[in-house]
């Protein structure tokens, strides 16, 4: 034990150094070939899937399972990038639980779904590994593609793209590629700097360049890009975040999940990154059960989630709060933040007030309670930051503060297509659902270009 | 409780469940650990005639298929008969016969096929006090090559001939142990029984390759780079062997004739199955050579159990039930109708009935109803095939429902009918002598 433990406020190195190594390692570890085979070998070969039509970007996933069974894991590996090449990212972080697992077959019978998640990271390191790549880029068609944000809808449009043969610059305001994926996903889920590794595997398709740095707004602008490139792809992702529209939040040591879990996510020394004693995270979806956890994986003593309505509203699935609550964070349901607490300037408490449905509508009951915190996450969503367009020419039509986009990714601007968190689509915000959008739209974008005689 | 005690042709063990000759039988020390475990008998691991004993390859002599999970369905062999020397088995014998006197042992015996060798060895066999002997004339491979084993077993006037010898130079029940590697199975057992056999056993191992190494192109199992066919055995055997055996107990020429049952048992069921089939007894090799002795326990108990629950107090009440239920497809009752019906309780949505049935065969069953993904046979299309029975993982979830007689088959539009009626009087039967002239 370190002295770290119970030292009050936000102070690094709770932990002894050794621990945070063990804290963060693989929260599912991969699966060896033998239990990949024994796996393998539970799947029915169904009739017309379930899981593949829950799968938002529709993996052939009997086939590919049945590849892995047959001992052909690099066969495997094709059948889930010719439909999602970040397949190795979205097999660590998909909620199969509430996608492709919860429908198999074996869910309904047994209560225990194929592991496909686990199947599909196994064929999809084989092939990683050994750097195999499947897919050549058709004759160069000449025409220039401008994609915004290096995220997964970004790669994935990109490397659709880069396939046809059409050359793809990519405008990345950060310094690292990968989106969330990157910057945001729990590090239990994506170890060994595993974005980095699937964003090289993606571009080693080549004709897709990289540009660190350049953001949409600041460096450059949307009618600069239209006009210079045959056409535009956007997937700048989520970068605002909602306010809690507590009292005293702006008081130091109320912070943004979000920007947290990214500097976690960089940090290159865990033990130096600062938590508090007692967190308090604000929210019910990934974000706030991401932060939670980590929080107390880095040495918090108390950490609790209040979320303001049940526990069956909650955007967390169930295996996310099981998670939570395995590693020992408290879930309180029916609780609204109402003035965070301070004392000179730091926080000390939140004061939260209970709510109940009323009428089907949500409502404080006017009774209330007090937290201790030395730390409060604000996890209750991002929004989308349309400042990145403002300055773009036409403005681009939003509905619901996010960009308006048709079926296949079309916004109102002829030319420019958008995909992912940054869309209104009826599409969920997940890893998996922005790499279908991407992909959907760089196929959208290769029929208008080489529909009007141009290729 | 049922009374499990066999007595096959008046040789008695505590229960039917007896090892096949085979490696679980070689020595001494397993047949004892098999005796505590609790087998019935054992056929002793075949015995061959005094002098330098044959040797074996010394690499790799079985190979294998696999269902999922890697469970072992079918196993095959290149290994050859005892290679220890002859002295040294009928001394154990001897003793393991006297440690368990309530145990069957019986001697399997392959000597080449001439009346000077059998008569030989019977009388050293005899002297061991075995309960019996066994005459293989089934293994398929190498001691073939030598004019033994199942050279000898697909030619019935050799059978014929070497059993008669045994009957002659033995006070001891004979049991001939065919093999399958033949094209009637009635012909070699119609010889073995004109000899004068106590009994037949069967099967034997099939010829076959178990899979061939597509890195060296070598069959397998591979002895530095060349494999030979081997001998089949095991879960995937099974339904050739009760064929051949039901063949036999339903043949008037061998009716009545003992058998002992022999391919992929593995449960008691499949025993039950042997002997409702006309087998007087069983005998393992594969599934003990999978799992152990100790699976014996199972098959005493879950055959004592289902005889419990059934009311058949002694095998006698259970041995040849099924016999008289084999008939030839001629004498099947084209007027019988069964339709395949889905348990929506228990089906797990997995369409495999479906595109079993939509891609193969008759176009039967839904894969979607009002927009919703639902599996359910049409009648009107269903002509009762079977096959998404066979398909579906969950057991008893599809069953075969016969229609009663006067309910209409809304396939044909027509009733059923209350009359037995088969291919001979049929209609379209070009042999089927004409009902009336026109
Ligand atoms: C904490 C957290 C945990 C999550 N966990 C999971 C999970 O476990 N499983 C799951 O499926 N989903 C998870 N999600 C959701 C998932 O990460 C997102 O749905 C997904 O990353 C969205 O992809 P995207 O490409 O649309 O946007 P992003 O991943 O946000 O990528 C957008 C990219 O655009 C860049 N960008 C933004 N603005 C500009 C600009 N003006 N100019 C240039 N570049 C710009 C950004 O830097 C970024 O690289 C999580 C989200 C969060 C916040
Ligand atoms: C490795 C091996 C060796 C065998 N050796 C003999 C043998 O020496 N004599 C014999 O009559 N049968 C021999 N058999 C055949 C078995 O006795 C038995 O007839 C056959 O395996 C089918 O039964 P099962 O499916 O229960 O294995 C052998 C089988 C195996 C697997
Ligand atoms: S991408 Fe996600 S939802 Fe689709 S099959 Fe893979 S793990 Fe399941």
């Amino acid at each position: 034990m370190t002295d770290g433990l119970y030292k009050d406020g936000i102070v690094s190195g709770r932990l002894a150094p050794g621990q945070y190594a063990e804290n963060f390692a693989d929260l599912h570890p991969p699966l060896d070939a033998h239990e990949a085979l024994v796996e393998a070998d539970r799947c029915y070969f169904c009739y017309d899937a379930p899981c593949m039509q829950a799968c938002p970007t529709s993996i052939d996933i009997p086939l590919f399972i049945r590849e892995i069974a047959t001992g052909n894991p690099l066969g495997a590996a094709k059948t889930i990038f010719d439909q999602n090449i970040l397949g190795g990212m979205c097999a660590r972080v998909c909620p199969t639980e509430t996608l492709c697992e919860e429908v198999c077959v074996r869910e309904v019978a047994e209560g225990k779904p194929v592991k496909i998640g686990q199947l599909q990271r196994y064929a999809t390191d084989v092939a990683m590994k050994q750097n195999r790549q499947f897919y050549e880029r058709a004759a160069p068609t000449g025409m220039k593609v401008a994609v915004v944000g290096a995220g997964p809808a970004g790669l994935a449009a990109a490397h659709r793209l880069a396939t046809y043969g059409h050359d793809v610059v990519v405008f990345e305001a950060r310094p690292k590629a990968g989106g969330l994926n990157e910057y945001g996903i729990a590090a239990y889920k994506s170890t060994d700097d595993f974005a980095q590794a699937e964003v090289d595997y993606v571009t080693g398709i080549g004709s897709i360049r990289i540009e660190h740095g350049r953001a949409l707004g600041r460096d450059i602008h949307l009618a600069d890009l239209t006009a210079a490139y045959d056409a535009v792809f956007l997937g700048l992702g989520l970068a605002g975040v909602n306010a809690l529209r507590a009292e005293g939040e702006d008081a130091a040591g109320v912070d943004n999940a979000v920007e947290f879990i990214s500097e976690l996510r960089q940090a290159s020394d865990l033990g130096a990154l600062p938590v508090g004693r007692r967190v308090v995270v604000i929210g019910g979806g990934m974000t706030a059960i991401d932060v939670a956890v980590q929080s107390k994986l880095l040495g918090a003593e108390e950490v609790t989630i209040c979320y303001r309505r049940g526990k069956e509203h909650m955007n967390a699935s169930a295996f996310e709060q099981e998670l939570a609550a395995a590693k020992g964070v408290a879930i309180r349901h029916w609780l609204q933040p109402k003035r965070v607490v301070s004392e000179g300037g730091k926080v000390t408490g939140i004061e939260l007030e209970y709510t109940a449905l009323r009428d089907g509508r949500l409502a404080g009951t006017g009774e209330t309670m007090l937290l201790a915190a030395d730390q409060v996450f604000k996890a209750i969503g991002q929004s989308f930051d349309a400042g990145a367009l403002n300055g773009s020419g036409p403005a681009l039509r939003l509905d619901g503060g996010r960009i308006a986009v048709d079926g296949e990714g079309r916004t109102s601007m002829t030319r420019v297509w958008a995909g992912g968190d940054c869309t209104n689509d009826d599409r969920e915000d997940l890893t998996v659902s922005s790499v279908a959008a991407g992909r959907d739209a760089a196929e959208s974008i290769h029929r208008v270009l080489t529909s009007n005689g141009r290729a | 409780m049922a009374d499990i005690r066999n007595n096959f042709v008046g040789i008695k063990s505590p229960n039917p469940f007896w090892l096949a000759s085979a490696p679980p039988t070689d020595k001494a020390y397993n047949v004892e650990r098999a005796f505590k475990a609790g087998w019935g008998g054992v056929v002793w691991k075949t015995l061959g005639e005094e002098g330098p004993p044959v040797v074996n390859v010394n690499g790799p002599r079985y190979g294998a298929i696999w269902g999922a999970d890697r469970r072992l369905l079918g196993l095959n062999n290149i290994e050859l008969i005892t290679d220890r020397p002859l002295q040294v088995n009928l001394q154990e014998m001897k003793q393991v016969k006297m440690n368990w006197p309530d145990r069957a042992l019986i001697a399997s015996i392959m000597v080449p096929c001439n009346e000077e060798s059998w008569k030989a060895i019977l009388p050293l066999v005899e002297e061991t006090g075995a309960d019996g002997i066994e005459l293989n004339f089934g293994c398929p491979h190498g001691m073939s090559e030598r004019g033994m084993g199942s050279a000898v077993g697909q030619v019935p006037e050799y059978i014929e001939m070497v059993v008669r010898w045994c009957k002659q130079y033995t006070r001891m029940p004979v049991i001939t142990k065919l093999t399958p590697n033949i094209t009637d199975i009635r012909r070699p057992a119609r010889a073995a029984h004109a000899g004068g056999t106590d009994a037949v056993s069967l099967i034997n191992t099939i010829n076959s390759i178990t899979s061939v190494d597509l890195d060296s192109f070598s069959p397998e199992p591979s002895i530095g780079g060349k494999g030979s066919h081997g001998g089949y055995c095991g879960p995937a055997v099974k339904p050739i062997a009760l064929n051949m055996v039901a063949e036999i107990a339903r043949d008037p020429e061998t009716h009545g004739l003992p058998i002992s049952g022999i391919g992929g048992i593995t449960t008691w069921r499949d025993a039950a199955e042997f002997m409702a089939l006309g087998a007087g007894n069983v005998q393992v090799c594969t599934a003990a050579m999978t799992y152990g002795f100790k699976i014996v326990q199972e098959m005493i108990a879950g055959l004592k159990n289902w005889m419990d629950e059934k009311g058949h107090a002694t095998l006698d009440d259970v041995i040849g039930r099924a016999t008289p239920n084999v008939t030839d497809w001629k004498f099947l009752n084209l007027n019988y109708v069964a339709k395949a019906r889905i348990n929506q309780d228990l089906c797990i949505k997995c369409g495999r009935c479906h595109i079993a049935c939509e891609d193969t065969s008759h176009q039967a069953i839904t894969s979607m109803v009002d927009g919703v993904r639902h599996f359910e046979v049409m009648e009107d299309e269903c002509v009762g095939c079977n096959l998404c029975v066979n398909v579906c993982p969950v057991q008893g979830c599809i069953t075969m429902e016969p229609l009663a007689a006067g309910v209409i088959d809304q396939r044909t539009g027509q009733p059923v009918s209350p009359v037995y009626a088969n291919w001979t009087t049929h209609p379209n039967n070009p042999m089927a002598p004409k009902v009336a002239a026109e």
